[in-house]
C-alpha cells in the first residue's frame, strides 16, 4: 500500500483536480436551482479556458485572462438564457448547441490567431496564477504529520483554488440566508408563485444564468491559466459533465457538492496511480473502470438505489405567464 | 394563457421557418469565416465543389450521409415519444461491438449477404440494449433520461476502450483495434453501380449500408405514422397525460421507443465498421451520434426531412474536408460550429423568428387581394 508521502500527494492533486469541478458544479447549482437545466457547463468552461488563455498570452496578465474568460462564459450563458428564458426553447437542445459551438470555435479561432494547431502560446510569469504559500508553510514543514498536511495540502495552491472552496460557504449563505437565494429557489420550484408575488421570473432566472456564466468562467480560466499553462484542444475533456454528475450526486446542495467534487477529483487523482495495482479480493482494477466510476455512481444514484435525487420541480420547463 | 404562437400553414411551418433558421445559422457561420479572415462565399463555393464537383466527392458525401440517416432517425424516434436521446454516440459504439461479433465469428464462413442481416440484427440489439437501461430507469425510477444517456456515452467509451485493449486486440499488436475482417464480413462498395451511370466513385467508401439506411427511414415512417405503436408513441410525446388516460402503458412505450432509437443508432456502426474500415476501431462513431441531433431537429422528425438533412451534413463533412485543404485556417472543426449553430437556431431558438415570419405572412395576405379577405370572412 501507499505510504504517508504518497497519500499527501494524492490528496494534494485531489484538491487541484476538484477545483474546476467545484466551480462548474456550483455554477450549475445556481442555474438549475432557478429552473434552467444546464448541460452546457462543458462548453462554457471550454470557451472560458480558451478566452482566458488567449487574453493572458496577449496581455501577459493572468487577471486580464480571468476577466476575459469570465466575459466569454457569461456571453455563452446569455445565449442559453435567451433561448431558454426569452424564447422558451428546449433547454437541453440549447445546451447541446452551446457545447458544439464552443468545441468548434475554440479550435478555429485558436488556429487562426496563433497558428499552433488550436493551442494557445505557453503562458509564463505573470500570465499564470502562481502558487500561494500560506504564512509559515516552509517553517512548519518539518513538524511531523501536521506540518506536511499544512505545507503540502493546505498551502501552495493558486488563488483560484482558495476562491473555489470559499465559494461553497458563500453559495450556501446566498442560497439559504438571503432574499435573493430564497426567490431563486422558489423560482425553480414554483415560478407561478414567484410571479404572483410580483417578482420577475425572467429577470431572476437571467441573474442565475449570469452567475452560472461567471462561475464556469472561473472554472475554465482555472484550467488554462492556473492548472495548465495555456489552452489545449478539448482541454475540459468531459469535466463539465462530471461537474453535472457531482451536482446531481449532491442533490443540488452546496456543501454536498463540495464533497461530491472532492470524491470525483479523488477518483481522477488515483486513476493514473491505480493502473496495474493489485487489490485484495477485487484483483487488478482497470484505469477505464476508475475513469467511468463517476458516471456509473451518478446513474446508480439517479436510479434511486442509493439515496434519492430530487431535482428542482420546475427545472427544464419554460415559464409561460398566465394571462 | 400567454399569446400562443400563431397557427401557420404547413408550408411555412415545415418549409419556410426551417429554411430561415438554416439561413441564419449559416450566416453566423459565415461571420466566423469572416473573422478568421477568409471569404465566406468562396468557402461555400469550395465546399459545394468538394462535395458534388466530382465522383469521389459525391461518394464520400453519401457515405457520411448514410451514418447520419441512422443517427438522425434514432434521435427522431425518441423525440416522437417526448424523449431526448443524447446517447446515440454510445449506442452506436456498442452497435459496433455487435457488428464486430458477427464479423469476427462468421466473416470467414458466410458470404456478405448472409452476414449483413445478422450484423443488422446484432448491432440493433446491442444499441437497443444500451438504450434500454436509461429507458427503464426513466420509466420506473424516474431518473432523467438526458443525464443518464450522457453518462452512458462516457461509460460506453470506457467499456469499449477496455474491451478493445484487453479482449479484442489480437495478441502481439500495439494498436487497440480488432483484426481485419475476412472477405465475408466486408460490405460491397457501390462503385460498380455508379459506374453504370458514368460516375466514377474512385476510393469513396460508399457501400450497401446506404440501402439499409433508406430502408430504415421507410420503416421508421411506417412505424411512426402507420402502426398502433407509432400512434401510441406520438400520443405519449404529445401529451403524457392523454396517453395515461387512454390506458397506454408509459413504461412499455418509453422502453420500446428508446430501444428502437438505440437500435437505429447501433445500425450506424454497419457503415464505418463493416463498410469501410473492416475492423473495430477506437472512437469509430466520430461524433455521428451527436450529428444525429442536428439532423433530427432540422428534418423535423420526419424521415424524408431526415434523409435531406443527413445529405446536407454529408455535404458539410465532405465539403469541409476539401475546404480545409484550400483554406488551412478552416479545419473540419468548422463543421462542429455549423452543427452547433443549426441545433441552436433550428432547435433551441426555433421560436425566435416565428412571430416575425407569422406577422409578415399575415401582412402579405392582407396586401395581396381580396381573396384572402374572403377566406377570413367565410371562416367566421
Amino acid at each position: 500500500m501507499m505510504d504517508f508521502g504518497a497519500w499527501i500527494n494524492v490528496i494534494d492533486s485531489t484538491i487541484r483536480l476538484s477545483t474546476p469541478l467545484l466551480f462548474a458544479a456550483l455554477a450549475g447549482l445556481y442555474s438549475e436551482r432557478s429552473g434552467i437545466f444546464d448541460i452546457s457547463l462543458e462548453g462554457k468552461m471550454l470557451i472560458a479556458a480558451f478566452a482566458s488563455a488567449s487574453a493572458a498570452a496577449v496581455w501577459g496578465s493572468a487577471f486580464v485572462g480571468l476577466l476575459v474568460g469570465i466575459l466569454a462564459a457569461v456571453g455563452f450563458s446569455l445565449v442559453h438564457g435567451l433561448a431558454s428564458i426569452t424564447y422558451r426553447g428546449n433547454q437541453i437542445v440549447s445546451g447541446v448547441a452551446i457545447n458544439f459551438i464552443a468545441a468548434g470555435l475554440t479550435i478555429i479561432l485558436g488556429q487562426s490567431w496563433f497558428g499552433q494547431g488550436g493551442r494557445t502560446p505557453s503562458l509564463f510569469g505573470g500570465g499564470r496564477f502562481e502558487a500561494i504559500d500560506l504564512p509559515g508553510a516552509a517553517a512548519l514543514r518539518d513538524v511531523p504529520v501536521v506540518g506536511r498536511i499544512y505545507a503540502d495540502i493546505l498551502s501552495g495552491h493558486t488563488l483560484l483554488v482558495y476562491v473555489a472552496f470559499a465559494m461553497v460557504p458563500i453559495t450556501w449563505w446566498v442560497m439559504f440566508r438571503t432574499r435573493f437565494g430564497l426567490r431563486l429557489r422558489a423560482v425553480g420550484e414554483n415560478p407561478a408563485a414567484v410571479d404572483t408575488a410580483g417578482i420577475s421570473v425572467a429577470w431572476l432566472r437571467y441573474r442565475a444564468v449570469i452567475i452560472c456564466g461567471i462561475l464556469t468562467g472561473l472554472a475554465g480560466s482555472y484550467l488554462a491559466v492556473a492548472q495548465a499553462a495555456g489552452f489545449t484542444r478539448d482541454m475540459t475533456a468531459g469535466k463539465g459533465y462530471i461537474a453535472l454528475a457531482a451536482l446531481i450526486f449532491a442533490n443540488w446542495k452546496p456543501v454536498p457538492v463540495m464533497f461530491a467534487c472532492l470524491l470525483f477529483g479523488f477518483l481522477d487523482a488515483i486513476s493514473i496511480r491505480i493502473q496495474g495495482v493489485e487489490l485484495p479480493i477485487i484483483g487488478e482494477i482497470s484505469a477505464q473502470f476508475v475513469s467511468a466510476l463517476p458516471y456509473i455512481l451518478t446513474v446508480v444514484l439517479l436510479a434511486g438505489f442509493v439515496g434519492k435525487a430530487t431535482p428542482p420541480k420546475a427545472g427544464g420547463v419554460p415559464y409561460v405567464k398566465e394571462r | 394563457m400567454s399569446r400562443p404562437y400563431a397557427k401557420l400553414p404547413g408550408w411555412i411551418d415545415y418549409g419556410l421557418i426551417p429554411l430561415v433558421n438554416l439561413i441564419v445559422a449559416f450566416a453566423v457561420a459565415g461571420l466566423v469565416v469572416l473573422i478568421v479572415g477568409e471569404s465566406p462565399v468562396e468557402a461555400a463555393a469550395l465546399m459545394i465543389r468538394g462535395a458534388f464537383g466530382y465522383g469521389e466527392g459525391i461518394g464520400f458525401t453519401l457515405y457520411y450521409a448514410t451514418s447520419f440517416i441512422f443517427t438522425g432517425l434514432a434521435v427522431a424516434v425518441a423525440f416522437h415519444a417526448g424523449l431526448f436521446n443524447i446517447g446515440g454516440e454510445g449506442q452506436a459504439y456498442l452497435g459496433g461491438l455487435g457488428v464486430a461479433t458477427v464479423a469476427l465469428a462468421l466473416g470467414g464462413t458466410l458470404p456478405w449477404w448472409l452476414n449483413l442481416p445478422l450484423a443488422v440484427c446484432l448491432s440493433f440489439a446491442f444499441g437497443a440494449a444500451w438504450a434500454f437501461i436509461p429507458a427503464w430507469l426513466q420509466a420506473r425510477r424516474g431518473s432523467h433520461i438526458v443525464i443518464t444517456t450522457i453518462m452512458f456515452n462516457f461509460i460506453a467509451a470506457a467499456l469499449m476502450v477496455y474491451l478493445l485493449v484487453n479482449v479484442l486486440k489480437p495478441a502481439g499488436t500495439m494498436a487497440p483495434e480488432t483484426r481485419t475482417f475476412e472477405a465475408g464480413a466486408q460490405l460491397p462498395k457501390l462503385r460498380g453501380l455508379f459506374d453504370l451511370f458514368g460516375v466514377s466513385l474512385g476510393g469513396a467508401p460508399l457501400n450497401v449500408s446506404l440501402f439499409v439506411a433508406l430502408l430504415a427511414a421507410f420503416l421508421v415512417w411506417v412505424l411512426i405514422w402507420r402502426t398502433r405503436l407509432g400512434y401510441e408513441i406520438r400520443t405519449l410525446g404529445f401529451s403524457p397525460r392523454a396517453a395515461r388516460y387512454a390506458g397506454m402503458s408509459e413504461t412499455r412505450l418509453i422502453v420500446f421507443a428508446m430501444a428502437i432509437s438505440g437500435g437505429l443508432a447501433g445500425l450506424m456502426a454497419l457503415n464505418p465498421v463493416m463498410g469501410d474500415q473492416y475492423r473495430l476501431l477506437i472512437d469509430f462513431p466520430g461524433g455521428a451520434g451527436f450529428v444525429g441531433i442536428a439532423v433530427a431537429l432540422m428534418g423535423r422528425g420526419h424521415p424524408v426531412g431526415i434523409v435531406l438533412a443527413a445529405l446536407l451534413f454529408g455535404v458539410l463533412y465532405q465539403g469541409g474536408a476539401e475546404l480545409s485543404f484550400d483554406m488551412p485556417t478552416i479545419s473540419r472543426d468548422m463543421i462542429v460550429i455549423i452543427q452547433g449553430l443549426v441545433i441552436l437556431f433550428a432547435g433551441a431558438l426555433e421560436n425566435m423568428f416565428r412571430p416575425g415570419v407569422g406577422a409578415a405572412y399575415q401582412w402579405i395576405r392582407m396586401r395581396t387581394g381580396e381573396r384572402a379577405g374572403v377566406d377570413v370572412e367565410e371562416a367566421r
